[in-house]
């Protein structure tokens, strides 16, 4: 029989400090609260962790943190790289390091202070990768410059304008609005603010842009027969990818024959090609939104509308609760926090346990994706 | 092997971290590109080709994704293209390019090589600032030639309108 993950693993546990724009405890200090809050959650005694997964950019190392919250003997640890298209690949690493024996209890983490932090694209003197030659000295300086080039080509060639990416930012704030932890909690956003807002990169403005937080979070993963024993309903990881197409270049993908379809669409073809089900069946989705455009190419990558679809989609209230397919249900990057996309994962969980703040009625499958537009990764969690 | 110039000394490597706030930023070659910063400075626009199977390919990268073949040649392109998008950054920005703000940055597909998108800055004559070009003129399919101009010591290509 072949190796699978498939519902071999259980995301049991689940922690979060809270999001604010500056909180005064170090980063190393919210990984471990937010670490210890989801073996909490999950009942299990941080003695027995075994296993780590973060980001190539998460600041707290796991020797630092295995050490301050008392982890036993690790012999499971990974890193992946291109900032938020990591997220998702923390379980999957991990799901398949425990499907295989490698560790018992792993924990994936994010911790960042980006709403008090410095902003990396201010330090041009050290963070010049080998594309910056060629994007930077021309002012293609932040995400937002590079990823408003592929949105503005996107709404030239698909007739999409900004009412959809507005379509996009509202559906997260509505759903941030009944999340009490949720940065933009009690803050409403109205057609008039957005389409009076300030441009960051024109064609997008500062609501098309995520938010800058402080925060961490973690959660816990474990294999499906002991995931049986701990303290809520196991959330199964079903299915998990990554994603980096042939010939792609990170968030300036500009040189080759289709700078449109980008990582989604390699990460989704192996994520669906796993699954016991498809598009059509998926009650509810956290779809990476550091930009509002990322909502539609990713829903054409995974599959839940045709190429140039995307920005039809969330037409008519598609993306809110009771619509076709209800996303970032705490409010997402845009609104809940942004922290890499690792609220994402988390919300995916209280959305399977059925505990979410905006919960879908009986949702049993959820699609969780990272960063689209940089090599990514998404898995699919069921019930 | 890689043809390279005649003269061939590697640029200078501009010195960031001395850097001055109120700079643009000038390019960092690495060692692949090199070639076409060099050829830059002599107003030539070059794109790296495969020797062997003759493919164009950008960024520059030691070999071919097609063949293979670690030969590799600098052809000129005719330094023709069409805007395939742009992008008008406003602030936050490095202060250089906050001063002209919003100005505009291009991606011009070449005439000889239509998977290649320079990025580069639309301005209504080599030496103009960035914000040179009044907006109404943006438009994605809009015809450009090259230009180059010097900053920081370093030789960069700008694009001009076919049709001023
Ligand atoms: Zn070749």
């Amino acid at each position: 029989m072949a190796a699978t993950l498939k519902d071999a693993t259980a995301i049991v546990g689940i922690g979060q400090t809270a999001f604010a724009k500056r909180l005064p405890q170090s980063e190393k200090e919210l990984a471990c609260r937010a670490i210890l809050a989801a073996l909490a959650d999950a009942g299990i005694d941080p003695g027995e962790v075994d296993a780590f997964s973060s980001y190539t950019m998460e600041e707290t190392d796991e020797v630092e943190v295995a050490k301050a919250i008392g982890a036993g003997d690790v012999t499971f640890f990974s890193r992946i790289g291109y900032g938020g298209g990591g997220s998702c690949a923390t379980v999957g690493h991990l799901a398949a390091a425990v499907a295989t024996g490698q560790a018992t209890v792993g924990v994936a983490w994010r911790s960042r202070k980006r709403g008090s932090g410095p902003r990396p694209w201010k330090n041009t003197a050290v963070q010049l990768p080998t594309p910056g030659q060629w994007t930077r000295p021309f002012g293609l300086l932040r995400p937002a410059d590079e990823i408003g080039m592929l949105a503005r080509r996107y709404m030239h060639e698909y007739g999409a304008t900004r009412d959809h990416l507005f379509n996009v930012a509202m559906a997260c704030r509505n759903r941030a609005n009944e999340n009490p932890a949720a940065m933009m909690y009690e803050r409403p956003l109205t057609r008039e603010m957005y389409m009076t807002s300030r441009m960051i990169s024109d064609p997008l403005c500062l609501f098309d842009n995520c938010l800058e937080t402080d925060g961490a979070l973690a959660c816990v993963i474990v294999s499906a027969e002991r995931a049986r024993d701990c303290r809520h309903k196991p959330v199964y990881v079903h299915s998990a990818a990554q994603g980096l197409p042939s010939q792609h270049h990170g968030m300036v993908n500009y040189w080759n024959d289709d700078p449109l379809s980008g990582p989604a669409w390699t990460a989704a073809r192996h994520l669906w090609k796993q699954a016991d089900f498809g598009p059509q069946d998926v009650d509810v989705a956290q779809i990476y939104d550091a930009f509002t455009p990322l909502i539609p190419l990713s829903l054409e990558g995974y599959g839940f509308c045709g190429r140039g679809e995307g920005a039809a989609f969330t037409e008519g209230g598609s993306l809110e609760l009771g619509g076709r397919l209800p996303i970032n249900t705490g409010g997402g990057g845009l609104s809940e926090a942004y922290v890499h996309g690792f609220n994402l994962i988390n919300e995916g969980v209280k959305q399977l346990r059925g505990v979410s703040t905006a919960q879908v009625p009986d949702a049993a499958t959820c699609l969780v994706t990272a960063g689209e537009g940089v090599p990514t990764s998404a898995i699919l969690l069921r019930s | 092997m890689t043809t390279a110039p005649d003269k061939s000394p590697a640029p200078a490597a501009p010195d960031t971290s001395a850097a001055s706030a109120d700079a643009l930023l000038v390019p960092v070659p690495d060692e692949d590109g090199a070639p076409f910063w060099e050829y830059a400075a002599r107003g030539e626009l070059r794109v790296q080709a495969c020797t062997a199977c003759g493919r164009l390919r950008f960024p520059p990268r030691p070999c071919c994704p097609h063949c293979r073949s670690f030969d590799s040649e600098w052809r000129r392109m005719s330094g023709r293209g069409r805007i395939w998008s742009y992008v008008r950054p406003h602030p936050p920005l490095l202060p250089a390019y906050a001063a002209q703000a919003p100005y505009n940055v291009i991606l011009v597909e070449l005439a000889d090589a239509p998977h290649i998108r320079l990025a580069g800055n639309l301005v209504a004559c080599a030496d103009a600032p960035l914000d040179s070009v009044d907006t109404t003129r943006l438009r994605i399919g809009a015809r450009v030639h090259v230009a180059f101009t010097e900053t920081g010591g370093m030789t960069v290509p700008r694009w001009i309108l076919e049709k001023p």
